[in-house]
């Protein structure tokens, strides 16, 4: 495909949003407010909180290290995102082009959808843990990586079929949908986790509390077949669960409908109820179920309801993604319709769901998610604060009508690549590896642009 | 009309909390807890559906 056609499939696609917010169309902090609630108590929070507890978090890890890597994640939003966004008041897409050329933002692009598709594909076999229980489906156990049983595909195949046809059919009325069931949802994660206490066998005056959170709970010993979790990793993996849209500057997007830079903070509602407060909740419920499954995990402990809310959480979530995932590869087929993309989106979405490693490694893909997409953060926080600095000139791919910034292409292979050895070879976990990541993306960006730029002015 | 279904969805929402807590307590059986807690969800989506799922301005990323 022609980098022209490219270009002008992927303005088309984000042209309603093309020039800067207008002052008229500036959103309240309500807006922020009920936005971060809704997002943040999702189908993943299920998953996240078992998984910490399988990981051998302590009781200290979970409370303090949570509240610290929240508090972390917040003023990310409120002091890093947030005041780009009220400046320059574009969208990631419109941000991220000016500065690195449609080339280098249609590669940015298919990497987001194919971790879209992912992400998707983890919600719809936590969906399928619940819509299995009536017909007895054998559930994938916790070191499980691939297909437990026939009957747990057919159910998957079921359920991503139904999501599929429900993201070409109508996102909007699904996303209306998901705004009425956040609250809900919230209540769903506390009240099973109430629920769920008499079995772990704490007192109705919870005088026992702390002592049964350390010796049932959040026992600082790692299951079998699982890596031990530290307070360093609980942290770590807080702070960056949602980096793609924090330092990842995804949220751009958001907040440049913000009045002022402070409705960044208006994140820590999301992040306290959904990502203290849920994953809490969900690891009460994984402590005293006797399932690795989501769905038998929340049944065990208040019944229908609480495969209702697996089900519905699991829905909610992927089908906004589903629905991105579609819209970013809408750019790279051959001139396919929308319903076209979305459905082989799902296919992908749900090939992937089979495997129940999605799920059960979930902490792993979520710290990749992120890890992925952070360095062009970094590129859009050094062009925006340093570039000139430098005497550089920022939104240098619009100023010089170029397709591809090499130096902010180079960074992120670089970064990426580094990041990949770091890993695989020196061993450092996927968890720590985001923020020297978006740190070095700001230097090496300045650095690479210095050549860059000299060499093609 | 809008106060009727808030208040349904009020009672939706204490029928999603309070037999969890009653349950804990003591009070009420683990299947009768799951009882009024799906009654809970019925009601609370039937209700919140027609005040809180109106339509909104997009902020699509």
């Amino acid at each position: 495909m022609k980098i022209q056609t490219i270009s002008k499939k992927l303005d088309s696609l984000y042209e309603f949003d093309r020039e800067p917010v207008t002052k008229n169309a500036l959103q309240g902090i309500g807006n922020f407010l009920g936005s971060f609630a809704g997002e943040h108590v999702a189908g993943t929070e299920f998953v996240i909180g078992m998984l910490f507890v399988a990981h051998g978090v302590s009781v200290t890890d979970m409370f303090i290290g949570g509240l610290i890597g929240n508090i972390m994640a917040v003023l990310s939003w409120a002091l890093i995102t947030a005041p780009i966004a009220v400046k320059a008041r574009l969208s990631l897409y419109w941000q991220l082009k000016k500065i690195c050329g449609s080339v280098l933002v249609f590669l940015y692009n298919i990497v987001n959808a194919l971790m879209f598709c992912f992400l998707a594909g983890a919600m719809v076999a936590v969906s399928a843990t619940a819509v299995g229980i009536p017909f007895n489906v054998e559930m994938p156990a916790l070191n499980d990586l691939y297909p437990s049983s026939a009957g747990w595909v057919i159910t998957v195949f079921a359920v991503g079929a139904v999501i599929t046809t429900f993201a070409i059919l109508g996102f909007e009325k699904l996303a209306r949908f998901s705004k009425v069931a956040a609250p809900w949802m919230f209540l769903i994660f506390i009240s099973a986790a109430i629920a769920s206490l008499p079995k772990l066998g704490i007192h109705t005056d919870l005088s026992n509390f702390w002592e049964v959170a350390h010796d049932r709970i959040w026992t600082g010993k790692a299951l079998e077949g699982q890596s031990q979790f530290t307070f360093w990793h609980v942290v770590f993996f807080t702070w960056f669960a949602n980096a793609a849209m924090h330092l990842g500057m995804s949220d751009l997007s958001i907040f440049r409908y913000a009045r002022k830079w402070q409705y960044g903070f208006a994140s820590a509602v999301g992040m306290f109820l959904g990502h203290y407060v849920a994953w809490i909740c969900s690891g009460i419920l994984y402590a005293a179920a006797t399932s690795d499954a989501p769905g038998e995990v929340a049944y065990q402990a208040i019944g229908v309801a609480g495969a209702l809310c697996v089900i519905v959480a699991g829905w909610t979530t992927a089908n906004p993604t589903l629905y991105r995932a579609g819209l970013a590869l809408q750019v790279a087929s051959p001139g396919w319709s929308r319903w076209k993309v979305t459905l082989l989106a799902g296919l992908v979405t749900t090939t992937a769901a089979l495997f129940p490693a999605l799920v059960m490694k979930l902490l792993d893909f979520v710290a990749l998610y992120g890890l992925v997409l952070i360095p062009m953060g970094g590129i859009i926080f050094a062009d925006f604060y340093l570039m000139k600095k430098f005497r550089l000139q920022d939104n240098y791919a619009e100023k010089m009508n170029i397709h591809f910034n090499w130096a902010a292409g180079l960074t992120w292979f670089i970064l990426l690549i580094a990041a990949l050895i770091m890993n695989m070879v020196a061993g450092i976990e996927l968890y720590f590896l985001p923020l020297p990541a978006w740190v070095l993306a700001i230097g090496l960006f300045v650095l690479l642009s210095k050549f860059y730029q000299k060499k093609i002015v | 009309m809008k106060r009727i279904l808030q208040m349904i969805s009020l009672a939706g929402l204490i029928l999603t909390i309070l037999p969890s807590i009653l349950f804990f307590l003591g009070e009420i059986s683990h299947s009768a807890q799951n009882s009024l807690m799906l009654t809970g969800a019925l009601l609370w989506f039937i209700s919140a559906v027609y005040w809180l799922g109106g339509k909104e301005k997009a902020t699509d990323k």
